[in-house]
């Protein structure tokens, strides 16, 4: 076990993957700049900085993908993918489908989102549920070292285009990597805290908030469960259902705003396929409806916090059972 | 690698196929028995004088009007008229329609209808080339309204920086959907934009295949030589409206009759006549051969099934 941040989780995953696959490479904004050990190793043909102009470098990894190179491509904050969107949905997302099957895409789109820099609507933007509606894409948004380079491992060695969101708060934490991390599968949940009276579910840095929630739960007695999703598409709809056949309780937390999230799809498969298992109703907390803000206090008030995951449970156990 | 001199009659019977193929769609079109569509009537030149320029190892990328580039390289226009009839035999099995059929095999690919959508694509397949040390270059087909997009700038741009082996060819054909081109630039053509750029630029009169056909030549022999990219702008004309059907209520009529009077196909054929090397005979042979393949690829895509269902959700993950 090596002790490492999520940034340098990300960056050992594509020194790993490049050394593996000549075909892999990377290019973005600053990526030669910043990415230096990349750069010394593999050189500028593999390492390159970019424009800024986020649709030609998602065009680029769209066409090399489809023609025999594994981009991957670094567009820095996620609301910058807006513009990138006809290339990485109307082109990557669905030249396959439209082709008859005749092209594949594998890339790799990385963006960073979330609380904790105070940067601001427009660099802070938690889009992943835009990408999880738009077909041919796979999304995962991981919330330790491990995952980070474990799953950066399969996105990059997957045949379709992956979008990794790194949690900017998440950039310099640390964790646990295992010396010889093998590629973690997408679409695979993990169980972060077993647990019987109430199910967790969440991504990125609101399952560190579901966890100190969990800690604050057990002293009152209230045993919760957390699943860390990793995965938002392909989605672990087993771990969820099966967790919620247990606890009958269910609160999602994501800092994506509420409408049409994540969350919203996850309340949904519980209410069709586990609706007898149900004992309250099912709760969200996600961030409001509102740009991001800058200011700091604004920007924690934007993101569920343990509190508030601690008083949506209570008001679960509270509850008079449905059945 | 050798690409042999542009034989005018056959350039001149692959116009007329590709025409023919474009009726068939008008006409099929009109009878409720394919959906409308972008033709590339009048357009016949471009297609046909930069696709022989290319080598069986280049890569072609174009756009929603596509039938001439795609026929130009070879492409059987039974499977072409079953996609547009989203039958089972078509090039992408009825799941592109007419607006974005890829032909892998041809090397036609990532067909984009998305105006400006090929610019940003062919960059990559430019860098896949250079990173996989492939001998072909990409042609690239475009419009002049993909390049009023942002894209034309930002592919240009990265294709010259990073020496791309790219053709851009702006099949410049005045009408941008229903908007003429003096409505939406103040410039004539875009070779200016692409010269601020650093990429290497010719004009040549788009409704003359054996001109296209040359500037195309010494456009690839420099990209091959220098390995950077070039544009070559043809000036041409859209005969028909955007979308079948259309009444082209909205095109100045002497402007029509002008560039009708410069039919490409009508200009080659006079030339030729002109010059000895097309009979009356010879002519009627080709009239019928051009006929007779569009009744076999319009009997073809009749007989093809429908897809099934189950293929619904097919392809959309790799």
């Amino acid at each position: 076990m090596t002790t490492m941040t999520v940034n340098d989780a990300i960056s050992a995953a594509l020194a790993e993957e490049m050394r593996l696959d000549p075909t892999v490479m990377i290019f973005g904004e600053g990526v030669a700049t910043k990415r230096h050990d990349l750069l010394e190793e593999f050189g500028a043909a593999r390492v390159r900085n970019t424009p800024l102009a986020e649709g030609i470098i998602a065009g680029t990894a769209a066409g090399a993908a489809a023609t025999g190179l594994r981009p991957v491509v670094d567009l820095l904050f996620a609301p910058f993918l807006c513009y990138a969107m006809d290339e990485i949905v109307n082109s990557a997302g669905k030249l396959r489908y439209i082709s008859g099957g005749q092209f594949s895409f594998p890339m790799v789109v990385l963006a960073m989102t979330g609380a904790g820099w105070g940067v601001g609507a427009q660099h802070n933007h938690n889009v992943e549920s835009w990408f999880v509606h738009s077909p041919g894409l796979k999304i995962v948004m991981p919330s330790t070292p491990a995952d980070f380079k474990g799953l950066m491992k399969s996105a990059i060695r997957d045949d379709n285009p992956v979008l990794v969101f790194a949690d900017i708060a998440l950039g310099y934490s640390t964790g646990e990597v295992p010396e010889e991390a093998d590629a973690i599968p997408l679409g695979k949940a993990a169980v972060r805290r077993e647990g019987r009276d109430v199910t967790l579910v969440s991504y990125a840095k609101t399952v560190g908030t579901c966890m100190a929630a969990a800690e604050t739960l057990a002293a009152a007695g209230i045993d919760a469960e957390v699943i860390d999703l990793r995965s938002l598409k392909p989605l672990d709809e087993t771990a969820i259902l099966r967790s919620v056949a247990r606890t009958g309780r269910l609160v999602v937390v994501h800092e994506a705003s509420r409408l049409c999230g994540v969350g919203a799809e996850v309340a949904a498969l519980v209410a069709e396929k586990a609706f007898a298992s149900l004992r309250a109703p099912v709760l969200r907390l996600t961030g409001p409806d509102a740009p991001a803000p800058a200011s700091f206090p604004l920007e924690q008030a934007f993101v569920p916090q343990a509190d508030a995951v601690v008083e949506a449970v209570r008001s679960l156990m509270d509850e008079r059972a449905i059945a | 690698m050798t690409v042999l001199p542009l034989d005018p009659v056959q350039a001149l019977e692959r116009m007329m196929l590709i025409r023919a193929y474009e009726e068939t769609l008008i006409d099929l079109h009109g009878r409720g028995r394919a959906a409308g569509t972008c033709t590339s009537v009048g357009q016949e030149a471009p297609a046909v004088g930069v696709v022989s320029a290319l080598t069986a190892d280049d890569l072609i990328l174009t756009n929603h009007r596509s039938a001439g580039h795609l026929l130009a390289r070879g492409a059987d226009p039974g499977r072409m008229l079953a996609e547009v009839m989203g039958k089972r035999d078509g090039y992408c099995g009825g799941k592109s329609g007419s607006l974005h059929i890829s032909a892998k095999e041809f090397g036609v690919v990532l067909t984009s209808t998305i105006v400006g959508g090929e610019l940003a694509l062919a960059t990559g397949v430019g860098l896949s080339r250079r990173m996989l040390d492939k001998s072909g270059i990409v042609a690239c087909f475009f419009g002049d309204g993909a390049a009023t997009e942002g894209r034309f700038q930002e592919s240009l741009n990265l294709a010259a920086v990073w020496k791309l082996p790219i053709l851009y060819v702006c099949e410049n054909n005045q009408w941008q959907a229903f908007v003429h081109r003096k409505e939406t630039m103040l410039a004539d053509g875009i070779v200016g934009q692409a010269a601020a750029l650093g990429v290497e630029t010719a004009v040549v009169d788009g409704n003359d295949p054996l001109a296209v056909f040359d500037a195309a030549s010494a456009a690839i022999d420099a990209i091959r030589r220098t390995g950077k990219p070039f544009l070559l702008e043809a000036m041409t004309y859209r005969l028909r409206g955007h979308f079948e059907p259309d009444d082209q209520g909205y095109v100045d009529k002497a402007e029509l009759a002008r560039w009708r009077d410069r039919d490409p196909i009508l200009g080659l054929r006079a030339r030729l006549e002109r010059e000895g090397r097309l009979t009356a005979e010879a002519e009627a042979a080709m009239e019928a051969r051009v006929r007779a393949a569009m009744e076999a690829a319009t009997a073809f895509a009749d007989a093809s099934p429908y897809p099934g269902v189950e293929v619904l959700t097919t392809d959309v993950y790799a």
